[in-house]
Parts: structure tokens; sequence; C-alpha cells
């Protein structure tokens, strides 16, 4: 089953500034995968459901009992830029969202 | 000139006050140092572990339960992916075609008395985004360089409900906010703080030719913090989609910003590329299946909700319909009102002392910064309605014991006593004090002999001016006539 990947759509929605080369190679690759995934169906009977999870489980929560969070340092900590106790990110282009 | 309809409808977002975060054991609290309150689950790192609240799932069943919804017996978590930093994951856990409550409605009170039932499409749990604060002088986000966020609130568990476009006028929008805020408050849910963000709405907006079906060109609007800029807002937007249709212009479907200040609505970004968010199941999460003994327990134990508590006031209690609305709004007046009555006081001016003096004062306790430490409570108002049901107070004086009990939380008794507020019914005291008064005002009293009913008022003032606001101005109305026709 051959499937069409929009390799310059799934490029923008991912952030990635790919080489025409590497849009031929991926655009294949993740076809590939696309089939791969696809040969479930072929396997599963009518009589198998679709479901998005391996283990028939529901119904799992916490109770609402706070537990201490991390130190602000430890938050910050793998931030590439700080300030004032926050995150610093780029300037934000709300077109991007 | 066509006839046009109004069509609106509108998306509310609602932090729950739980004590904790929707999917971790972070602390769920406003106002906190930056950054202080998360953990690897809300700040997303690679490996952790999402888990469910329940106490979140617990109200927003109560939420559905309340609004009539049907409460689905299989519910999923999904990821909604996007790019933009308020997420540290990338992406909001939240529910796409599976939302925990389907369906219900709110009945709404219209200012005009009627009562008009609004639809519910969906009511779906999600996690609330970090706060991110721009970091140019200026606060405007095209000139800043770089943004700042603090993920304190990232994971908060929010309930969004989605309404049916079924209202017809900015008013009906607001009626329909107020009614929303005032069934969320009465459940404790959430402290519905339009002001602090712990209640958001956003509108969509358009309009057609009236009596046909299609909708018109929406549009969506964002950023109104207040019922007042929610009213303002889409009216200003109605009569900017009108006029442009009356002027042939096209209408785009877009996002528009309220910008409070200029009372405008202002372009944010341009919608003609729907965004592709990607949803898929969220895999960490098994499915909601509430299972059916609970959401009853859940029903049973619902509170009055705010319409059946207004009908009760207004017709087993006699309060005044406008009464009865201004005290439901809120639930700290509403619990007063209850305890005053259940202390056997009258209702109707146990409501009206609630409702506009003590409302009043603490009004003004607000504005002046003041203690906000409630320093008046049942007992107070029960004496106040039975002590000048009895004659002791007059209606200024329970006033002023009411403001000196707000200030002080001092028995009403004790206040009386102590300012001398009790009223003069005593006909021999008073009758003193009234000749007095004609004595020192001989020529209004005669201008009241020659026919001038007005000038009564003026003397009874007079009275009671005297008396130091302590004489009962029926009583000083009845000695003066009965001294003047002699």
């Amino acid at each position: 089953m051959a499937v069409e990947i929009d390799i310059d759509h799934v490029a923008r929605l991912a952030r990635l500034a790919l080489t025409d080369e590497e849009k031929t190679q991926l655009r294949s690759q993740l076809a590939l995968i696309l089939e791969h995934a696809a040969k479930v169906s072929e396997v599963a009977a009518d009589d198998v459901p679709p479901t998005a999870y391996a283990i028939p489980r529901a119904n799992v929560y916490r109770e609402d009992t706070p537990e201490p969070s991390i130190p602000q340092a430890e938050a910050l900590a793998n931030a590439p830029e700080r300030e004032d106790g926050r995150f610093k990110v780029p300037r934000i282009v709300e077109a991007d969202r | 000139m066509a006839e046009w309809e109004t069509v609106i409808g509108l998306e509310c977002h609602v932090e729950l006050n739980t004590r904790t975060k929707m999917f971790c054991a972070c602390h769920n609290e406003f106002g906190a140092e930056p950054n202080t309150l998360t953990c690897p689950v809300c700040l997303g790192h690679p490996g952790s572990l999402p888990v469910p609240n329940r106490e979140a799932i617990t109200r927003i069943v109560k939420v559905g339960v309340a609004l009539g919804s049907e409460i689905a017996p299989h519910s999923l978590f999904h990821r909604k992916n996007y790019f933009y930093p308020d997420m540290p994951k990338n992406y909001q856990i939240s529910q796409y075609d599976l939302p925990v409550c389907v369906g219900g409605h709110l009945d709404v009170e219209l200012p005009d008395g009627s009562t008009k039932r609004v639809g519910i499409t969906r009511v779906h749990m999600e996690e609330d985004t970090g706060k991110t604060s721009h970091g140019s002088a200026s606060g405007r986000i095209h000139e800043a360089e770089s943004a700042l966020i603090d993920y304190n609130r990232a994971g908060v568990p929010l309930v969004e409900c989605v309404s049916e476009p079924d209202m017809r006028a900015p008013e009906e929008a607001a009626a329909y906010l107020r009614e929303l805020r005032g069934l969320l408050d009465s459940l404790e849910v959430s402290d519905v703080r339009m002001e602090e963000g712990s209640l958001r709405c956003d509108a969509n907006v358009s309009v057609r030719a009236a009596g046909t079906d299609a909708l018109g060109v929406k549009v969506e609007i964002k950023n109104m913090n207040s019922v007042r800029s929610l009213e303002r807002a889409l009216t200003f937007e109605v009569d900017r989609q009108l006029a442009a249709l009356e002027a042939g212009e096209p209408l785009v479907q877009e996002t528009r910003h309220w910008d409070e200040d200029s009372g405008t609505t202002k372009t944010m970004r341009s919608k003609e590329e729907a965004f592709d968010y990607r949803y898929f199941p969220e895999p960490d999460i098994p499915a909601l299946e509430p299972e059916e003994a609970w959401i009853e327990e859940i029903r049973r134990g619902l509170p009055e909700l705010p319409r059946a508590r207004r009908t009760r006031y207004a017709e087993e209690l006699g309060l005044k319909a406008e009464v009865a609305r201004v005290l439901v709004a809120d639930r700290a007046a509403t619990s007063l009102f209850e305890e005053t009555v259940a202390l056997g006081a009258e209702p109707a001016p146990s409501a009206n002392w609630i409702t506009q003096d003590l409302a009043g004062l603490r009004k003004e306790a607000v504005v002046a910064d003041a203690a906000a430490e409630p320093t008046v409570g049942p007992r107070h108002i029960a004496d106040l309605v039975a002590l000048v049901a009895d004659g002791t107070l007059s209606g200024a004086g329970a006033k002023r014991a009411l403001e000196e009990a707000f200030r002080s939380g001092a028995a009403i008794a004790d206040i009386v006593e102590n300012r001398g507020l009790r009223q003069v019914s005593d006909a021999g005291e008073l009758g003193a004090v009234v000749d007095r008064v004609l004595a020192e005002n001989e020529d209004a009293a005669e201008k009241f002999r020659a026919g001038n009913e007005s000038v009564i008022g003026f003397l009874v003032g007079q009275v009671m001016k005297a008396s130091g606001g302590s004489a009962n101005p029926t009583l000083a109305q009845e000695l003066l006539r009965e001294r003047l026709s002699r």
C-alpha cells in the first residue's frame, strides 16, 4: 500500500529546514514506516477493535495530595538562558503557534 | 437595509482550585515565586509519567452533572501539539473527540427577567499553560526580543466549557457568563476570579441575515477579563461586522484581541490556515471510565444550584427577584443569609441588609484595602432585623450599628447600649424634645398651621437632629401633628 507524504507540510510542522536531498530521502523513509504500521490493520480481524493502548486499563488516578516541588534553581538548571527566576526564550512570534 | 442577527458562542476556561496540579503533586497555587511549583512531570522531562488527579475528575463530573451533560462512559486524553514555549512539553494534554462531558444546557436569566436556555456542546478536561511575560519595555509582543516564562501554572487543572452558538446579543452572552460563574462558584470547584485568570472567556461571534440558518463569517475574540469587557468587546465587534457588511466589505475568519484601553478589537493573526495540532491519544494515560455509582454519588452530593435557589428565595421566602439574584450571585453572602435565616430572622429584611448596606461596607473596605476579615456574622444581621422590627432601632440607628459592627465585630446589643442608639419611642421623653423644637422653630410651626403640609418633614428632621438620631420618626411626626393641631 503506497502512502503519499507531504514532506514540506511535515517539515514545517516540525520546524525543520530540510534540503531537497533530505526531503527525498525522508519522504520515502516516512512512507515505509507508515506502510509498515498499516500492516497491523491487515492482520487485525473485525473482532479486534481499534485502540491507542497496548494494555487494557482504565481509571488510573492519584489522590489530590501535594508533595514538595523541586527548587527553582533545579527547575532552571537546564535552561539555556534565565532571568528573574524565569526561563528566557527567544522572541515569540504569535503566528508560529 | 437588511435585518441582521447576531450569533454568539462562548468558550470558557475554568481553573480548578484543587490542592495539586492535574497530572503531578505540585501545589496548585496563585502568586508563588516563579518556577517554584514545578517538577519533572509539569516541566515535561523525558521519562516522567503524568497521572490524573482524581479530585479534578470528580469536579469536572460535578460540573457536567450540574449542566445536565451526559458523562461519557469512556473518555480519553489527547496530546495537542504546537510550538509555543508556554508548555515545556511542546504539547498540551487535553481532550479531543472523547470529552468527559457531552451536551447539556444552562438556563440563563436575562436582564428583562426572562429565561433563556443555552446549549452546552461539551465540557472537557485539560491542563493550563505556563505564564509568559514579554521582555520588551513597551510590553508589546512585536517589539519584544525575548520572553520570560514561569511554569508554576503549567499543569494546573483546567476545565473548558464550550457553549452552542445560542446567544443572540452581547447582553445574553454577559448573562450566560454570569450564570456560569455563579454555578461554578456554588459547586465550589474554582475561585472563578476573572481578574486573576481563574475564569477566562473567549467569544465566537458572527452576524447573518435574519431568518437564515447558515452562520456568517466567524470571528474569535480573546482577552476579556471581566463580564463587562466581554459585553463591551462583543458590542464593538458586532458593530464592526455590521458596518463592514452594510458597506459591502468582506469579513475574514480570524482571531481578534480585545484592547480594554482603546475599547476596540484588533487582528491577532490570520486564521486562513487552520492550525494542525496533530491530536493523538495520550499514550501515558489510560482511558477515563467513570462508574455509574460514582457519578450518582456526585449527583446526590450536588448543592442547591443558583437557579433553584433564586426561585426558592423568591417564592418561599418572599424576596424580590432582584434581591434574590444579587444575593445568590455571591456565595459568601448566600451562606451568611442562610445562617441568618436559620437563627429565625425574617428573610426579606435580612437579605436587604446583606445585599445593600453590608455589601456597600465591604466594597468600601476593598477600595480602602482594609482588613477583609468577615466581622459581621449571622447573629449581627438577625439582631439588627429583630431590633428594627420591635422599634428599638430606627433605620438610621440600625445603619450606624451595622457600621460599628463591621469595624469592631462587637455584638449589636452592646453597640446599641454603648452608642446610645436605642430609638426613643417613649411619648413623654420624646414629647419634651418635640416641644423644644417647636419653640425654636416658631416660623415653621406657623407655616404648617397656615396649611403648608411639607414643613412637617423639616420639623421631623429637627427632632431627629435634636435627639441625636435616636427618635422614632413615626412617633416624632405624630407628636408634632398633635401639638400643632391644638
